[in-house]
This record gives C-alpha cells, sequence and structure tokens, in this order.
C-alpha cells in the first residue's frame, strides 16, 4: 500500500538559513501524524510545502504516490485547517462549509445536502444559517475541519488549531479531534508544539528541531526510548545533570555530575567512552520516594535530602527533594497512595532509582 | 467663581477687548488689487505715518462678496471699479459717504475726479475717488493673428480653436460694442437690456467651436498665449504690454469697437475702523512719486496729477502704440451698473457655457 | 455624586455641542433662511421658495448637477478601480519599511496644495505640454496633441485628487484580514477571481464603502479642478453656487443651490447604501 503522503529529502532555504533541512518521512492512509517541535524549528514550512503555499528547494512531496511540486495550492487533494482556524466572517456557517464544493462546481442542492450532512456528522445540526462569530471556540474547531472534510481530501493538514483555545476546551477538543480523525479515517497531519497534544493524539510523531527530525515514533517510543538528548529533554519532564563518565560496565555505567553527584545511568545502545561529557535524564515518576533507606535498597542510585518544596496538583504532585550533600535539587512524583500526605517542607526524605532509568546521551559540544 | 468675581473677569475681558480695538484703529486693512500695494510703498507708508498696513489682494466681485458678507466691516479701505460702487450701495449699503475736504483733491487729475464724484453719487453722497485706470480690449499675436482688430473678429474661421476670453460680463459688453449695439445706452431699461443681451449670446454660441477654451484667471491666460496656443484674447492692456516684453509679436490692440475703460477707486467700508489712516493712505499713494511706483507695479496709470512725468518711459511708449489718439477718444468708459443687471448676465453666461 | 456625574457629563459635551452648533448647524440654517428669501426689489426680500423653484424649472441647473453627480459616480469608480490593486499591494503584498514608503508615497501630493497639483495636471496634458512633445518625439502622433479643457481632463484631476482618500480606508481594512483566511481561499480549491469576490471584496466592503462615500463627496464639492482641466461646457455644480454667490450677487439663489447639494448628494450616498445593503454603522464601525 502507497502512503498517503510522502516526503523526500525535503529541504527548504532561506537565504542563507536552512528552515527545513532534508526531512524524509512518510504518513500511512488514515493515521494521525504529528510533527512536534518548538516555535521556529521548521514544523510551519513543512506544513507550507505540503499545502503549496511554499515551493521545496529541494526534494519531492508524494500525495497518493504522485508528486504534486507542480501542482498548485487550489487543486491539491490536501487541506488546511488554519492556527486561527480562517472561517470566512463574511459567510455564514453553511456558506462557509460550502465554499470548496462551490469552487469545484458542484450542484446547490447537493452542496446543501453535503454540507448537512457535516453539520451531522461534527455533530452540530442546524447551525448552517448562524454567524462565524455566533459560535463558541470549540463549534469554530469542528466548522473549520468539516469545511476541510466536505472536500473529501486525501490529507488534512492542520497546523496548530488548538493553541488559541482554553485549556478545559484543549483537553476536550483533543478527545473530540481523535475521534473526528476516525470518523472521516482520513490522513492528519497535526504540527504543534504542545507535546500533550501530540502524544495523545498521534499514531506517529515526529519530534523536529532546527529544521531536522530528531526521531520518528510512537509517543511511547519517544517517552521511554529517546533517541537524542532533545527528544528526551523535550518530550516529558525530566531530572537532567550533566557530569564526566567515570566507569563503563557494558549498558550501564557511573558517572560524577558537574555538582559533585555520582549517579548510575543505561546508555540504551549508543556509545560512550571514558571521560566523556554526558547528559542524564531521569524522569520524575521513576524516582521512588521513601521515609527508610531500606526500602530503597533495592536501587543503585540513592539519596538522602530534604523537602524543599511541594508542589500540590492533584494526580501529578511532585516534591522537590535538595540532597543532604548539597549536590543539587531532584524533582520526585508522589504516589497516590496517600502515604505521603504527611510530608511538609524540611521533611527527611530518602530517593533512588534504577540505573536503566538513567537515559545518558553524549553531551552536545556546546 | 463667585458671581463678583465673575463680573470683574468679565469687565476686565471687555476692557481688554476695547482697548484691543483702539489700539488697532491704527491699522489699516486694505481691500485691494494685486499690485496696487507694492512693498516699497508700504513700507514708506508705514515710516511715515506710522500706521502699518494689512492688505488683501482681491477682485471687484469678491471685494462686494466680502463687505455684504460682514455689512461692510473687516476692511477700512477697499477699491472697487467704479461702476460696482452705486448699485451694491443701493442694494446692501456697504460704504460710507467720503469726506472729502480730508481729501487732497489737487492731487487727481480734475477731470478724471469730476467723472468718479459722478458716477459713484449716491442719494447727494459721494462714496468714491479715483485711483488707478486702465482699459481691457484685445491681445494679438500680430505675426499669426494680425487679422484681428474688433471683439467679433475672434469668431474669425482663421483663429479658430486659437483664441480665448473670459466667460464674465466684459465680454458681453464688448461684443456688444463690436456688433454695432450700446449697452451702456440701455442700462437703464431692462427690457432693451435684454435683447441686446440675447443677441450677443447668439453670436456667443456661434463662436463657441472656435474658442479653445474660456480663461478664468491672469496665469492662465498668460500660458496660453506665451505657449502660442492661443494667438488673440480679450484681456487687460496690462496683460498685453507684459507679454509685449517677452515677444514682441504679442501687444495689446484697442478693438475698433472701442477699448472698454475702467476706474478703481477707493472707497470707505460702512464699518471701517480707521477712516483717519484710510485719508492718509489716499493722500499718500496720489502723490505724483509714489503713483509712479504703483504704475510701475501695477502696469496701468493712475489719477495722479502730474505722475506721468514719472512713469517708465518704456511703458508709456508701449501706451502710445496701443492708444493713438482717436482710440483713446473710442474707450468706452463703464457707467455704473444698476442693480439687477447681473441677474439677466448670468443667465446669458450659463446658456452659454452649456451650449454645446 | 450623581449630580457631579452629570456635571461632569456635560463639562465633557460642551466643546462637542458647541462645536456641532456653532460650525454646523446654525450656518446651515442661516443658508436655509438665506434660501428662503426672494429679491422683490432694491434691498426688499420676501419669504418664499421661489429659489428652489428655480433650480427646478431650469433644465440648465438640474442638467448641471445631474452632470456633476453622473461625473463625479464616475470618478468615485474609476478611483476605486486604480486605488484598490495599490491598496492589495501596500497592504498584503510588501511589508516593513517597504510598505511605509509606498504608503507615504500615496500621501506625497498633497504636501503641495491642490492648485499646484492641479497647475502640474495643466503642464502635463496641454498641448504644448509634456506628453504631447513626448507623443510627437517618440513619432506616435504627427501634430499636437490637446488634452486640457476637456471631461477626461477633469476625471484625470479628480481621479488623482482623491487616490490618498480611497487608499487609506482600503488599507485599513485590507490589513484586517489575516492572510490565513485568504489562504485558506486558495486552499480550499478558490482562485484569484473567486477569492477576490468572495473573500477579500466582502471583507473589505466597509473600506470601500467608506472610501467611495468620502471621494464621492468630494469630487461634488471639487471647484478648482473641474473648473481649471474643464472644457468650454464643463459646467460644475460648485462653479454654479460661486457664480452665484459672488459673480452675480444672488445669494439667496447661491444659497438655495448649497442646500439642493446637500440634500440631493445625502440622497444619493443613502440610495448607494440601500442598493449595496451597506449601513453607515458598518461602514463606520
Amino acid at each position: 500500500m502507497t502512503a498517503d503522503l510522502e516526503c523526500i529529502d525535503l529541504e527548504k532555504r532561506f537565504g542563507d538559513t536552512t528552515a527545513v533541512d532534508r526531512v524524509s518521512f512518510s504518513v500511512p492512509q488514515g493515521s494521525f501524524f504529528s510533527i512536534l517541535g518548538p516555535s521556529g524549528c521548521g514544523k510551519t514550512t513543512i506544513m507550507r510545502m505540503i499545502a503549496g503555499f511554499l515551493d521545496p528547494s529541494d526534494g519531492d512531496i508524494l500525495i497518493k504516490g504522485k508528486s504534486v511540486l507542480d501542482v498548485a495550492p487550489n487543486k491539491r487533494p490536501v487541506n488546511m485547517v488554519f492556527q486561527h482556524l480562517a472561517l470566512f466572517p463574511m459567510m455564514n456557517i453553511a456558506d462557509n462549509i460550502g465554499y470548496g464544493l462551490r469552487r469545484a462546481g458542484m450542484g446547490k442542492a447537493e452542496i446543501s445536502r453535503k454540507v448537512d450532512e457535516a453539520l451531522d456528522r461534527i455533530g452540530l445540526p442546524g447551525i448552517g444559517a448562524r454567524k462565524v462569530d455566533e459560535l463558541s471556540g470549540g463549534q469554530k474547531q469542528r466548522v473549520a475541519i468539516a469545511r476541510c472534510m466536505v472536500l473529501e481530501p486525501d490529507v488534512l493538514l492542520l497546523d496548530e488549531p488548538l493553541g488559541a483555545l482554553d485549556l478545559k476546551l484543549r483537553e476536550r477538543m483533543k478527545v473530540e479531534l481523535k475521534a473526528l480523525q476516525s470518523a472521516f479515517d482520513t490522513t492528519f497531519v497535526y504540527i504543534t508544539h504542545d507535546q500533550s497534544e501530540a502524544l495523545v493524539m498521534s499514531d506517529n510523531i515526529a519530534v523536529m528541531n532546527e529544521g531536522r527530525f530528531e526521531q520518528v515514533g510512537t509517543a511511547r517510543d519517544l517517552y521511554y526510548r529517546p533517541d537524542t538528548a532533545f527528544v528526551a529533554g523535550f518530550v516529558g519532564d525530566s531530572n537532567r545533570w550533566r557530569g564526566r563518565v567515570t566507569k563503563l560496565d557494558g549498558q550501564n555505567l557511573e558517572l560524577q555530575s558537574d555538582t559533585g553527584m555520582p549517579l548510575r545511568g543505561a546508555i540504551q545502545g549508543r556509545t560512550l567512552n571514558l571521560g566523556d561529557v554526558a547528559d542524564v535524564f531521569v524522569r520524575p515518576e521513576a524516582i521512588k520516594i521513601a521515609h527508610a533507606k531500606d526500602d530503597l535498597s533495592h536501587f543503585d542510585n540513592q539519596l538522602s535530602g530534604k523537602v524543599t518544596s511541594l508542589l500540590f496538583n492533584g494526580a501529578a504532585s511532585r516534591v522537590i527533594v535538595a540532597t543532604d550533600t548539597g549536590h543539587g535539587e531532584v524533582e520526585v512524583n508522589l504516589p497516590q497512595s496517600g502515604e505521603f500526605a504527611d510530608l511538609v517542607k524540611g521533611s527527611d526524605v530518602h530517593i533512588g532509582w534504577g540505573s536503566d532509568h538513567g537515559n545518558c546521551f553524549a553531551a552536545e559540544a556546546s | 467663581m463667585t458671581k463678583q468675581s465673575f463680573a470683574i473677569s468679565a469687565a476686565v475681558t471687555v476692557a481688554l477687548m476695547g482697548g484691543a480695538t483702539v489700539a488697532n484703529a491704527d491699522t489699516l486693512r486694505l481691500l485691494t488689487w494685486g499690485g496696487y500695494a507694492p512693498e516699497d510703498v508700504v513700507a514708506k507708508f508705514e515710516a511715515e505715518t506710522g500706521h502699518t498696513v494689512k492688505v488683501t489682494k482681491s477682485n471687484n466681485e469678491e471685494m462686494i462678496a466680502k463687505l455684504r458678507a460682514t455689512g461692510g466691516g473687516g476692511f477700512d479701505l477697499a477699491q472697487p471699479s467704479q461702476d460696482r460702487i452705486a448699485g451694491p450701495q443701493e442694494e446692501f449699503g456697504i460704504y460710507k459717504p467720503m469726506d472729502m475736504s480730508k481729501i487732497d483733491m489737487s492731487l487727481f487729475i480734475p477731470s478724471m475726479l469730476e467723472a468718479t464724484k459722478g458716477n459713484t453719487t449716491v442719494g447727494g453722497d459721494v462714496y468714491g475717488v479715483p485711483h488707478v485706470w486702465g482699459t481691457s480690449g484685445l491681445v494679438v499675436d500680430t505675426a499669426n493673428a494680425g487679422m484681428v482688430k474688433d471683439y467679433t473678429d475672434l469668431c474669425g474661421a482663421d483663429v479658430a480653436g486659437k483664441v480665448s476670453y473670459r466667460l464674465k460680463r466684459p465680454t458681453l459688453i464688448g461684443f456688444a460694442f463690436s456688433m454695432g449695439l450700446d449697452p451702456f445706452a440701455a442700462y437703464g431699461d431692462e427690457a432693451a437690456y435684454t435683447d441686446i443681451m440675447s443677441q450677443v449670446e447668439a453670436k456667443l454660441i456661434e463662436c463657441k467651436p472656435g474658442v479653445k477654451t474660456y480663461w478664468g484667471g491672469g496665469d492662465e491666460l498668460m500660458g496660453l498665449l506665451r505657449s502660442g496656443e492661443v494667438v488673440a484674447s480679450m484681456a487687460w492692456d496690462t496683460g498685453g504690454w507684459k507679454l509685449n516684453d517677452d515677444n514682441a509679436d504679442i501687444t495689446f490692440v484697442a478693438p475698433a469697437a472701442g477699448a472698454l475703460g475702467w476706474v478703481d477707486t477707493f472707497v470707505l467700508p460702512a464699518k471701517g475702523k480707521a477712516d483717519d489712516a484710510a485719508y492718509a493712505w489716499i493722500n499718500f499713494v496720489m502723490q505724483p512719486e509714489v503713483a509712479a511706483m504703483i504704475t510701475a507695479a501695477a502696469g496701468n496709470f493712475t489719477a495722479s496729477d502730474g505722475a506721468a512725468e514719472f512713469a517708465d518711459d518704456a511703458l508709456k511708449a508701449k501706451y502710445q502704440a496701443s492708444f493713438p489718439q482717436e482710440a483713446i477718444d473710442n474707450i468706452k468708459w463703464y457707467p455704473p451698473v444698476p442693480a439687477g443687471l447681473e441677474a439677466i448676465e448670468g443667465g446669458v453666461l450659463d446658456r452659454v457655457k452649456a451650449a454645446n | 455624586m450623581r449630580a457631579e456625574a452629570k456635571l461632569g457629563l456635560a463639562l465633557l459635551l460642551t466643546p462637542l455641542l458647541m462645536w456641532l452648533s456653532l460650525l454646523i448647524f446654525i450656518p446651515h440654517v442661516d443658508v436655509f433662511l438665506v434660501s428662503l428669501r426672494e429679491r422683490v426689489g432694491v434691498g426688499q426680500y420676501q419669504i418664499s421658495f421661489a429659489n428652489y423653484l428655480t433650480f427646478f424649472q431650469e433644465p440648465l441647473y438640474l442638467w448641471t448637477f445631474l452632470r456633476t453627480a453622473v461625473m463625479s459616480s464616475l470618478a468615485t469608480v474609476m478611483t476605486l478601480i486604480i486605488a484598490f490593486p495599490v491598496s492589495y499591494y501596500i497592504a498584503k503584498m510588501i511589508k516593513g519599511r517597504a510598505q511605509s514608503a509606498l504608503f507615504l508615497l500615496c500621501l506625497v501630493p498633497f504636501w503641495v496644495s491642490e492648485l499646484v497639483r492641479t497647475f502640474g495636471w495643466m503642464i502635463l496634458l496641454r498641448e504644448t505640454g509634456v506628453i504631447s512633445n513626448v507623443l510627437q518625439y517618440l513619432g506616435l502622433v504627427d501634430g499636437p496633441v490637446e488634452m486640457l479643457y476637456n471631461d477626461g481632463a477633469i476625471m484625470i484631476g479628480l481621479v488623482y485628487t482623491s487616490m490618498l482618500f480611497m487608499v487609506v480606508p482600503l488599507v485599513t481594512t485590507l490589513e484586517s484580514l489575516p492572510d490565513e483566511v485568504i489562504e485558506a481561499g486558495y486552499d480550499l480549491g478558490g482562485n484569484g477571481i473567486s477569492v477576490l469576490r468572495e473573500i477579500i471584496v466582502p471583507h473589505a466592503m466597509p473600506g470601500i464603502v467608506s472610501g467611495c462615500i468620502v471621494v464621492f463627496m468630494l469630487s461634488l464639492g471639487n471647484y478648482l479642478t473641474p473648473t481649471m482641466l474643464g472644457g468650454k461646457e464643463s459646467l460644475w455644480f460648485t462653479e454654479l453656487i460661486y457664480s452665484q454667490f459672488i459673480v452675480r450677487f444672488n445669494w439667496e439663489l447661491g444659497a438655495a443651490f448649497g442646500f439642493m447639494l446637500l440634500i440631493l448628494s445625502s440622497a444619493i450616498v443613502w440610495g448607494m447604501l440601500k442598493l449595496t445593503g451597506q449601513s453607515l454603522e458598518k461602514t463606520m464601525g
């Protein structure tokens, strides 16, 4: 089966700067593909090249196996949901959704049938006569998607469409978008700088940085098996230390942090040599907290310290522990058991984690 | 603010404003034509008398409109043509009588002074004394349009598309004379005047295709003649003489039917506040030496007795070339325009303009 | 407290009301009263509608008004057609310094007086003028061409004078149209023409309408351009008013003309708004 969308060695240069640097990926039919990266990483440039608003400097874009480089944006079987949705304020909802069909020269009766069908599908029947500014943010969102979907595009591009919504609505729309995607069974390409949007909705995610893809994989891969230090740092929260490798033992190693703390970690198949400078990433939820030192005896990283702050956030509550040795602070997830409900600032605690949770990467030469 | 303090401050304000008015009495607000109050004359007058002069340049119609709008206020001395004094005075009462005892009558050419006094007398009071006089007639490029000798010659086929004139009353009057009619004699008879004007209207409509454009301002006319786009036009004598300096072929021609003579006067606006300064200005500029300075600036001669001696010889030569003795005798001096004639003329001018 | 608030409001409103009444309302009432006077003899007047009757009975006056209105409308449409692409280019196609520079360029002609601008056109268009000479030099014409003193010259002058007043509201409204809305128009299958017709023009409608009203009123009320550039037959309504007031000393008829100009031009603007389905509130808001 050919992929719905395939980019081969895609490159875009603006003068001396390379915004997109030889990016290749393919998106299978019916899947939800996200490009995740900080602002300015080049993800919007990729999307605009796919939509046809920008010409690539090099490389090729294939849709259903055919190159679309010579196809104008209004002829490409690709539609886009814009960051601010770009609904046409001068038209009512039905005209917004019917716009593309009118352009395609469809008859009036059929347009209105299709528009009603689309409105049903997004769960907003009967709002066709309303004006754009009478809708709520979430409703506009759905209309913007319906406006594209009536055209039955091969690929739907979404450019951070949730960015303008408030937090609560954003959470709900994540679920809804995913549901709409599987209902329409269309290939979605979604770009965002918000990792939780990408992680929740996507089948596959590409993490992008400085014009390049750092890693392409499932949410699980990216979270637990980051390929690069950037991915480890960008996806999810981590405690991060920099240090020098003092001992190598197969996949495990020991290093001394810049602040003098001894740490044990794993290289997961990557190469590191004795004396190299390395970064260790440890997720707060991988670190266990205990009242007694003995409870942590099976971990090869063990520290004692005092609680310096309590960060209550329901299920995601954390504490920050300052080590007794004065080597730094560690962010630790609080277990939900209630066992540590009595923790206060200044409490003595012990923390520990296994060396396989300490992802080590050769430090960037910076 | 208490009532008393308000009253005091109001009184102070009034007093200050009153004071300002008294101080302003030494400022002469002069409503005149371009060239009639040249800077050197104004400077000399201010140095000799201590008065200051504020000059506003205008033309006949605007002068009267301005004075009418204020009921004769805003200016201390105005200079409309002598034919435009009696009518507007009767209709709008915008002038006040002249106190002839304050004017040094020996400075004036006696015949002109008497004629102007006669023309500007309303109800036994004299309202104007003469200042500058001149004529309007034809300005002709003699090399290309030597055949143009009279107003109606502007309709000739030889100069079609290369002539111009204004759509204003002098054109109506000039054409009427040229057609053998006497509009001035019909001034008092509305029916006769209407009849003359309708004949002129027909003639002007007949001539219209040959007219390049109806000129509106002096600068525009100068441009047309200088560029050669127009070879013959109705215009003032001074305009012709000025062009003659640049191109010896172009000059002022007194039409066979007679040049139209005008006299610009001095009048006192009804609400003028600096009469003494106004009389001082009149007596000052009528001195022969000063009058000659004005002639040099405006290009026209004045009613000042003896000023001709001080005038520029080149100008005198041009004048004599344009005006042989019989042409001078043939000048048609504008009599006072009775109120209401403008409406008849206006209708004619509108219809000529709209005609195709 | 409430009394103080009322006083404050009154103090705030006073300058506005003074301005409205002293500079707008009272003069109009005065003009209206003058227009109702009929001259019956030397210095004698009576109240009547004779002046308005004159306006409607004399075909010349009605015809002149009609001509002025039609030519002003034409000038408005031409200004719109020329100004729209210019405004679109300034608002959407260029950014930063070039944008300000082009905008400034539109403003430059307004640094000199209207008289000088009109003289400029006279120098260009006249028979012995620049364009005529260039055409002869290029061998495109045999003899001198006269482009001045006709209705075309009036049009050029009016459009030139009005450009800025069309460009400013258009640039403002076009700038408020997000680029992504235009892109969405293309992305969903629209081409240049349909995006212009369905998205850009409807969005710019308030700017188009306010620009058109301003340009129409300015053209209608223009005096200098039609009188200086126009030909022998080019009567303009303001010229009639001027000549009634200044040349004919007939303030009464002039005032009636002025009032008719106010009423008829307002009626035309109102009719146009109705015809295009716009309202003044929408345009100004």
